[in-house]
């Protein structure tokens, strides 16, 4: 048996190891590895959760007839033409803006490299948004990178364990990002409230112009989220008098409860570094 | 005597692995609100029967992985559970005579502290949306399922004879 006081020397030593794990955790890079190692025993039970999904997929792909197989096959061919079709325009619309864009001296957007990955796992914990996808850091996934649908923008990986990462929604309350109206190209900051179709506008002032029904677009602002990707549509505009702002609710464009695929972003952009004194002197 | 050696660390760990996926199955969102807290429970269970084996820094190690596995804090649910391990290991004996009403309030009180300090970390790095009673939900569920946890364990203890 145990001496009586052992429990509480080990209980101070748990506490003191928990603190420093926290601090640590918050504010330095240091507990990843930690985490790291972890996940190499919890990312099985993510995909173990998964398997009946997985499974259940599978099976009607085996009993599906060949009649529906038919109808599925013609239905993607219509589809992959069209798309064919507007990638036609799309390669002369993007060497015409790499063009324009050099003729303003600015840096053109580069194609980004995509990784598509399954959503395995949805936060049990309703006070957040996050998910977790089957790609971890040995498929290259890296903290910070953009996550898609085929709608839209969905988040960003937050964690990248070894075999399994986690994603931060953009509807997370603890989520802001920069977005332009892409009528207008008014900029506004798109904040979660923590339910997978709600979104709202921050410090709007009363008199922009933004309207229901607007399509809002990343920036690329902050250097996290590639420009140019829809992220939500603005759902009701309120101007209530007495308030200093406009009160604008927003809906993602990606299916961010449906969804079961997600693409990975990777941008191939390296970060735009400010001119030296030297340099500005020689454009001139 | 050789009756006494401690036997079935795997099937403990295996346990709390089962409790681990039962965590994460996803579940209708109206559903996650009364989750209960499996992976304490089956702690709290292997504290009261195995006191002089699972203690303090098994439940340290059970939180962490909890913490890893739901995306928290590191040491969110480490020292949550820590906490909850060392209360059971100071009444073990009391739980042992205690009928199954007065288990079920020791349970809940217990879920309930140990996710009131988990939620208090979560709060301080701002990853909470609502109100604190919300955790009282969970911490029904886990006091009602107790039993049915505890009988469960009982028949896994017997039958590969962990002691």
């Amino acid at each position: 048996m145990v001496a009586p006081a052992k429990p509480s020397y080990r209980l101070i030593i748990a506490l003191v190891l928990a603190v420093i794990m926290m601090v640590l955790d918050q504010r330095t890079p240091w507990a990843a590895p930690v985490r790291h190692a972890l996940g190499y025993l919890t990312a099985p039970i993510h995909y173990l959760a998964h398997l009946p999904v997985d499974s259940g997929e599978w099976l009607s792909e085996q009993t599906q007839s060949r009649g529906t197989l038919l109808d599925e096959n013609r239905r993607l061919q219509r589809q992959a033409l069209i798309l064919e079709q507007k990638v036609q325009r799309l390669a002369v619309l993007e060497a015409e803006n790499v063009r324009l864009r050099e003729l303003l001296n600015s840096s053109a957007d580069l194609d980004a490299n995509v990784l598509v990955a399954e959503i395995i796992g949805v936060d049990p914990d309703p006070n957040r948004q996050e998910i977790v996808i089957n790609k971890g850091a040995g498929d290259n996934v890296s903290r910070g990178q953009a996550v898609l649908d085929s709608q839209g923008l969905i988040g960003q990986v937050v964690d990248a364990g070894p075999l399994s990462s986690r994603v931060l929604l953009i509807t997370d309350a603890s989520h802001a990002m920069s977005v332009q109206v892409n009528r207008n190209g008014v900029r506004a900051v798109l904040a979660g409230v923590g339910q997978s179709s709600g979104l709202k506008l921050l410090y709007v002032p009363d008199t922009a112009d933004i309207q229901e029904g607007d399509l809002l677009v990343s920036t690329g602002l902050g250097q996290l989220y590639p420009r140019g990707y829809p992220v939500a549509s603005v759902t009701s505009v309120n101007h209530q008098a007495g308030t200093p702002f406009a009160h604008i609710a927003a809906r993602p464009t990606a299916q961010l409860d449906r969804a079961s695929h997600v693409l990975l972003v990777q941008p191939t952009q390296t970060p735009v570094r400010a001119p030296t004194p030297a340099e500005a002197d020689n454009d001139q | 005597m050789i009756s006494d050696r401690p036997a079935g660390t795997g099937v403990i760990i295996v346990t709390l692995l089962l409790a681990a996926l039962l965590e994460v199955v996803p579940l209708p969102a109206s559903i996650d609100w009364v989750r209960p807290e499996w992976m304490l429970l089956v702690l709290v269970y292997w504290v009261l029967s195995l006191p002089h084996r699972i203690g303090v820094l098994w439940g340290f190690f059970v939180g962490l992985y909890h913490d890893v596995l739901v995306g928290t804090t590191l040491g969110q649910w480490g020292l949550a559970t820590a906490l909850g391990a060392f209360v059971m290991l100071a009444a073990y004996k009391r739980m042992r005579v205690f009928t199954a009403l007065q288990q079920c309030a020791v349970v809940f009180l217990l879920v309930g502290t140990v996710s009131l300090l988990a939620f208090l970390v979560q709060e301080s790095v701002g990853r909470t949306l609502y109100p604190p009673y919300t955790i009282l939900y969970s911490s029904v569920t886990s006091a009602l399922l107790w039993r049915p946890v505890c009988a469960a364990l009982r028949w896994v203890q017997l039958r590969f004879l962990v002691r």
